[in-house]
């Protein structure tokens, strides 16, 4: 584009949204920085201001053109699909989940912390608490005032840390305010209560601050003290030595009579264990390779069944003589019109047993949603009257492309209506027809709604909750995840990554089939 | 990667559906015009497929036909509603709207800002990408448009975990866009912002390079084209990509599910499934109304634009 005009925008509005936009990134990054410090957030501060870097960098220069439209756009991709792709790659080589969310060194600091005692001569402190999230889940900060001295202190599971005075406004030997903090008040306190039971701020060796009342806290000894150097928690009142063991999928410090010092345990690496589980663990597998086939099965009857029918009345609707086509196509794309989870939710209650309207009208007694067959059949029917009408409106975009003559020759060649479709029409309109076929199978690999909202992956046997007759791969993944039955996060994440795998797989099979039949023509 | 659509919209039919045949009476059957069959003849070329057709719509519209019956029946509950209304009562609206455990028009508010907040930011940097795609030759272009298409073949969710991690984190730090806001869930969304670009980058291919160079030659700043000239020439695909996000946003649930637990940060989707799930048979009368009430605005829609649709997607389809 090597025009003589001026490139770079040198007029007053765009300059001027360029220079507010730019600011603003800056500000916000700027404004942001502090708390991020404080919380020790690496990851996020890097982030953002590379981010504020490739900003500026674009759109603050005259270079590098098409960047200028594709950075936004491409920024967001990275951060809220790329970012978390890698984020679920890594979290499914460890063990995270539910009594494993914290990483060892706030787990020993925990449980170390958690066996203060409170000697008659521990110093006291006054305390206020403040976060920098929510009032009810933290992250806290305690803020201790010396009562003698009136030296003001930040305690965090890290440890403790002078401030300075002209960072906290003290009032009566409190700290009534901080920048980037909220000041818990007594009410929000109390709330927090239960979370701040076990909020400790360890010292020097052997000492750890703890709350006392709602606006006390004591600086204690503890019993149990952590050696780095040989990775064991001694208690020191009874002289046991509590070492790191693997039990199941987790470790714990355990004594020699084996028992636990704490429950806790933490985040670690396991490697491909979780994947080895999924594929060789008897009930796990057994439970994947059966869902992984009603997946399969369920995405194959949903494109043969939707594409048959729109195919069927495509066919039928499609000859000029017909009057009133365009009424029948605009009723018949209703079902695609309506969003999906009324739909679902809809025919949901169509199959109750008892009352349900399919029962009540072919005046049959079947048991739709509890038994694991007609809940599959349910599922199927459903998903076909949500998608016929889509792959109505492909073929017969599809059949009005396909010239006339092709078929008029057919014909005068002696071939009947049906054969000049079969060999014909049919191979012609599946040349443009085939790669959406292959996108809906990839989409309905994936259909979590048609499932959750349908049966919940239900009907489940006594012996097996996790695990149900319609479950299909991803909403068993979302189940394992966010599950009632304490969340296995690590190992959902490697169901994720498989999912992902063969989701690509499926992608690269439809290029090469699309590629395969252009060749064709 | 694209919001979750209720079927691949973004890889759309790129053919004709309702357009006049303007192809000389292509497809399954040419034939003279419709007068002059009569009779038995009529019958075995037109008449059954008046049938089918008939059938089909009765097919498609009888969960459509339960919905209104539902919706208007005073009782409310799977055991007394029946295809056909018998009796009548505005009972189930009046709960939407004054029930306090049932938010309503929260939840529509909630809905619509979320879906304006997507189509918006989609649509605009989705344009954005498909200029540079269509205007500019550099170096990862066609690894860009081919990886653009790869990535969309995985679903959002898919990374639902990270997203949940990753969006806990933000919340500590910044709260206003943490869980339970609307602002997080919108950004979450906004992953698939350039969920339209080969549908658009298609139409643009087919305006003229010699308008914008033109304009260019006139003074105009690529900025200035891109706004004056281009944007309003893709006007069409511009509405069609934006109801095709607008219909996939509403319909969104699962990251809905996850990240707004908050009756009144709610979207429709979740808080309709909220209404239904605690009783499945009892509640359906409130479901039934609410339902309605959010599906006509998106047929009328999807009906006001139909032959935009197919008129944008198939002259988006014709180049390259």
């Amino acid at each position: 584009m090597a025009l003589a005009t001026p490139t770079g925008s040198t007029r007053p509005l765009p300059l001027l949204v360029k220079v507010l936009g730019l600011g603003t990134a800056v500000g916000v990054a700027a404004a942001l920085t502090p708390t991020l410090l404080l919380q020790d957030q690496w990851f996020f501060l890097v982030g953002l201001w590379v981010i504020v870097a490739l900003l500026v960098a674009t759109y603050a220069t005259g270079r590098a053109l098409p960047a200028k439209y594709l950075l936004p756009g491409t920024l967001l991709l990275t951060l809220f699909v790329v970012v978390p792709i890698v984020m679920t790659v890594q979290t499914s080589f460890t063990n995270y989940g539910d009594g494993t969310r914290t990483s060892k060194e706030e787990t020993v600091a925990q449980i170390v912390g958690s066996s203060v005692r409170q000697t008659p001569d521990a110093p006291r402190y006054n305390l206020t608490v403040g976060t920098t999230g929510s009032t009810t889940d933290g992250p806290f900060t305690f803020f201790l005032v010396d009562p003698e001295t009136e030296a003001a202190f930040a305690g965090t599971p890290e440890g403790l840390e002078e401030l300075d005075p002209d960072a906290v406004t003290l009032e009566g030997g409190f700290v009534r305010a901080a920048d980037g903090y909220e000041i818990l008040t007594g009410v929000q306190l109390n709330d927090a209560g239960p979370a701040l039971q076990d909020f400790t701020v360890p010292t020097d060796d052997g000492t750890a601050i703890r709350q006392l009342g709602i606006s006390q806290a004591f600086e204690g000894t503890t019993t149990l003290q952590y050696d780095e150097a040989a990775d064991t928690i001694t208690d020191t009142e009874t002289g046991t030595v509590y070492t790191v063991q693997q039990q199941g999928d987790r470790e714990y410090f355990v004594s020699p009579d084996g028992e636990r010092v704490s429950d806790q345990s933490w985040t670690a690496n396991v490697g491909f264990r979780n994947y080895v589980e999924i594929l060789t663990d008897s009930r796990i597998s057994s439970d994947f390779l059966r869902i992984f086939a009603w997946t399969v099965a369920f995405a194959t009857l949903s494109v043969v069944t939707t594409f048959g029918l729109g195919l069927l009345l495509a066919v039928t609707l499609n000859d000029a003589r017909l009057r009133g086509q365009k009424v029948y196509r605009a009723l018949l794309i209703m079902p695609y019109a309506i969003p999906g989870f009324i739909s679902l939710l809809l025919w949901a209650s169509f199959y109750n047993r008892d009352f349900g309207l399919i029962n009540d009208v072919t005046g049959l007694d079947v048991n739709w949603l509890g038994d694991a067959t007609m809940a599959k059949v349910a599922v199927v029917i459903t998903n076909l009257w949500m998608g016929f009408p889509y792959m109505f409106l492909v073929c017969t975009g599809a059949l009005q492309a396909i010239p006339g003559d092709l078929q008029e020759a057919a014909r005068l060649d002696g071939a009947s209506g049906w054969d000049g479709f079969r060999r014909i029409t049919f191979p012609l309109l599946l040349v443009t027809v085939a790669p959406l076929l292959v996108a809906t199978f990839a989409f309905n690999f994936n259909n979590y709604n048609a499932i959750a909202l349908l049966t919940e992956g239900g009907p489940y046997s006594p012996d097996n909750p996790t695990a149900g007759g319609t479950d299909i791969l991803i909403s068993y993944t979302i189940r394992l995840a966010f599950g009632a039955g304490g969340a296995q996060i690590g190992f959902a994440s490697a169901v994720s990554v498989l999912l992902f795998v063969i989701t690509g797989v499926i992608a690269a099979l439809q290029f090469r089939a699309t590629r395969a039949l252009e060749d064709v023509n | 990667m694209s919001t979750p659509t209720s079927y691949p919209q973004d890889l759309a039919p790129e053919e004709s559906v309702d357009e006049p045949d303007t192809t000389g009476g292509a497809g399954r059957t040419t034939g003279p015009p419709p007068r002059g069959l009569k009779g038995r003849r009529w019958w075995s070329e037109v008449g059954w497929r008046h049938v089918v057709g008939v059938v089909a719509c009765l097919w498609a519209l009888f969960p459509v036909a339960y919905i209104v019956s539902a919706a208007f029946n005073p009782l409310g509950t799977v055991v007394s509603t029946s295809l056909i209304p018998r009796s009548f009562s505005l009972g189930n609206f009046e709960e939407l709207f004054s029930s306090p455990s049932v938010p309503f028009g929260r939840w529509a508010l909630n809905t619509l800002v979320v879906c304006t907040a997507v189509v918006l930011v989609q649509i605009l940097f989705s344009a954005f990408a498909a200029y540079a795609f269509s205007r500019f030759r550099f170096r990862g272009r066609r690894g860009g448009l081919l990886a653009l298409l790869l990535i969309q073949m995985f679903p959002q969710f898919l990374a639902a975990v990270a997203l949940f991690t990753l969006f806990t984190d933000f919340g500590e730090v910044v709260p206003a866009i943490g869980l339970n806001t609307l602002a997080g869930y919108v950004l979450v969304l906004s992953g698939g912002a350039l969920g339209q670009v080969w549908l658009i980058k298609g139409f643009f291919d087919s305006v003229p390079r010699s308008l914008d160079e033109a304009a260019m030659m006139d003074g105009a700043s690529h900025v200035q084209t891109f706004f004056r000239i281009i944007l309003p020439l893709v006007r069409p695909i511009l509405a069609v990509s934006g109801l095709l996000v607008f219909v996939a946003t509403i319909a969104e649930f699962l990251l809905a599910s996850i990240f707004l637990t908050e009756t009144s940060q709610k979207t429709l989707a979740t808080g309709l499934y909220g209404l239904i799930d605690g009783d499945r048979s009892n509640n359906l009368g409130v479901f039934a109304a609410g339902a309605l009430l959010t599906a006509i605005p998106v047929i009328l829609l999807f009906l006001f634009l139909q032959r935009y649709i197919v008129g944008g997607i198939t002259a988006g389809g014709v180049k390259e």
